[in-house]
């Protein structure tokens, strides 16, 4: 993997970095898809923060949720008919103490739901590195570039990363 | 407060990357508290549950007191990173990490003490439902069973909300480290690089795990009451037991915040980030929360005394003014009138020394107040011929001062790995300041004009 990115001070440059970036898509050759935005912070006020944005996680939570009730209720219900015995004059299967247990499952269903969807839709973990990264994202720099760039459109990225107002550029190679 | 990204990342991790004689001289007294409550717990593994003071009728004592004890302290999180967070508090976020590591931790003290109460501990697993040869199941209209379900949910979610926040930190400290640090770092940061469909997804879950945390929460404690009041035992068999609970617990989870976050301000340094602001503002919830546990106690002994059962009154009168009155007048003194006035006055409330002077006695009041709902109703049941007496032997005494020495060996440990406060979402909080700032200035002169 390829990359050539600019390292921005502050959202405002990184956001005109973007739209330039945007703008020069088709004459340049690349996707949008190939433009690359990392930041050691979110920044959902500017256009460059909201990428990728629409998520159905707290449906999937709710989902979560809804199947853990149910394994929840089946599972006590089941097993008390399995091991009928009867105690402090309750019925085998009893609404309100099962529905604790239920309850308890519910949520406990949709919390690893919603831990299983971050993982997955974040594609994390990723052990292996081979992504565009740089460290200085650490110290308030935010990352805007492109993957992948075509040959010929390098060295005119690499203009117009600077003229946005990027502190350094570079190009990655991994 | 106009400090650099930079600035506050090398103030806030120089903790885990520094650490002086005296970290590692508390680390060795605290493990050696520990140790010496692991060796009472293997002396009485050995010899059995007789070395301990439990006996008829007193079958509940200090174990079931630190238990129930620990998970009210581990509302501290819940309360204040939950809440706080659905509700928008600004002030929380460099309060935030210190509060979910106490819930994480309290919790897993609080679920050792089924454990260390149990004759042959070895035998805890029949507690987990599991298909097996023994003919039995486990009792699923019990309360303890409840206990099972719901501490272990609250420890997953709490140990997930204490996690998920924690990857872009790791990762930063991934970044500025070598070595041995680095790979460790790398694996648990998950990679995390800072996409902003990543942060998207991180903040979505954090909400969701917010909202879906607190009923929870609010579940554990209301079950854990239901541990006694299910049970037909004289003070034991009330409706008031399950909200009760949950505000000792609040109450007694941000006093024990507010002792953790002074004593992290003053040895990591962190003046200029826990400030007298966020002091005062969990002095007013414990204000609030004192007043809430005072109310609870009076409608409580003011219904059991109306009722005049004498089963009840028996119990009533041995913690009013019989054996245990001494420790009830103490309780009512630490929880309510030692820092109630202390909170009440804006002037003392505004000073860190201060409310850290009323949060203490906070702490000794509610274990107080859960041994004196255990004990005196088990010593005291229907019929007086069977009426006992509880005396703590040195093998419950070391156990529970060694728990309360895990605690403080577990966040020393937690502080030297984790940054104490959440960068992040620290500096998340100057940038959306920084950009509210020419809006409130703008506001500000609109009403200042004719």
């Amino acid at each position: 993997m390829k990359a050539i990115y600019g390292l921005y001070p502050d959202p405002d440059s990184a956001q005109r970095a973007l739209n330039v970036l945007e703008r020069a898509q088709s004459e340049l050759g690349f996707r949008k898809e190939d433009i690359a935005v990392l930041s050691g912070e979110p920044y959902e006020e500017y256009g460059f923060g909201q990428r990728d944005k629409v998520t159905r996680m707290p449906w999937l939570a709710a989902l979560g949720g809804l199947i853990g009730g149910l394994s929840g209720w089946w599972f006590v219900s089941f097993t008390q008919k399995s091991y009928p015995m009867i105690s402090g004059g309750m019925h085998l299967v009893t609404k309100w103490p099962d529905g604790i247990i239920t309850y308890e499952l519910t949520m406990l269903g949709a919390i690893l739901t919603t831990l299983v969807t971050l993982l997955i839709t974040a594609r994390i973990p990723d052990w292996r590195g081979r992504k565009l990264y740089d460290p200085a994202i650490s110290n308030g720099r935010i990352l805007i570039g492109v993957i992948n760039p075509p040959e010929m459109a390098r060295e005119e990225l690499e203009k117009r990363l600077r003229t946005a107002g990027a502190e350094t550029v570079k190009e990655s190679v991994s | 407060m106009d400090k650099t990204p930079e600035q506050i990342n090398q103030d806030l991790l120089r903790p885990i990357y520094h650490a002086s004689w005296r970290f590692y001289a508390s680390v060795a007294v605290l493990a050696a508290l520990v140790l010496a409550a692991f060796y009472a717990w293997g002396y009485q593994m050995y010899h059995g549950l007789g070395v301990s003071g439990l006996n008829r009728p007193v079958y509940w004592g200090f174990y079931i007191t630190n238990f129930v004890f620990w998970i009210g302290i581990s509302h501290a999180g819940t309360l204040i990173s939950a809440i706080l967070r659905v509700s928008n508090a600004t002030w929380r976020r460099p309060v935030t990490r210190c509060a979910e590591a106490i819930t994480v931790f309290s919790l897993s003290i609080a679920a050792m003490f089924p454990l260390i109460h149990l004759g042959r501990p070895w035998l805890f697993f029949w507690l987990i439902p599991y298909p097996s040869e023994r003919g039995i199941w486990p009792q699923f209209r019990s309360p303890l069973l409840w206990d099972f379900f719901a501490i272990n949910t609250y420890l997953t979610g709490s140990v997930i909300f204490l996690l998920l926040p924690s990857f872009p930190d790791f990762a930063l400290i991934r970044d500025r480290s070598n070595g041995w640090r680095k790979k460790i770092y790398s694996i648990v940061s998950l990679g995390w690089r800072g996409e902003p469909k990543q942060w998207h997804r991180l903040e979505m879950a954090m909400r969701i795990m917010a909202v879906a945390i607190i009923p929870v929460a609010v579940s554990v404690h209301t079950i854990v009451s239901w541990d006694f009041a299910m049970a037909p035992v004289p003070g034991w068999h009330s409706t008031i037991f399950g909200p009760y609970f949950v505000a000792g617990a609040i109450f007694s989870g941000i006093a024990a915040l507010i002792i953790a976050m002074a004593l992290l301000r003053k040895l990591l340094h962190l003046e200029e980030y826990l400030k007298p602001l966020h002091f005062e503002n969990l002095g007013k919830l414990l204000l609030v929360m004192s007043l809430l546990w005072f109310y609870f106690v009076f409608a409580e002994r003011l219904t059991t005394w109306y009722g005049n059962f004498p089963s009840e009154m028996s119990v009533f009168w041995s913690t009013q003014l019989g054996r245990f009155s001494p420790l009830f007048w103490t309780m009512v003194f630490c929880n309510f009138i030692i820092p109630a006035p202390i909170l009440a006055i804006k002037s003392l409330r505004s000073k860190i020394g201060w409310t850290v002077v009323a949060a203490v006695p906070i702490v000794i009041g509610m274990w107080l107040e859960r041994f004196l709902i255990i004990v005196p109703a088990l010593s005291h049941k229907y019929l007086p011929y069977a009426y006992g007496t509880y005396r703590p032997t040195w093998v419950e005494i070391t156990i529970t001062i060694g728990t309360f020495a895990g605690m403080g060996l577990l966040y020393l440990i937690f502080s030297r790995v984790f940054p104490i406060i959440s960068i992040w979402e620290l500096k998340l909080g100057m940038q959306r300041k920084a950009e509210a700032a020419p809006e409130l200035a703008s506001q500000e002169a609109a009403t200042e004009q004719p």
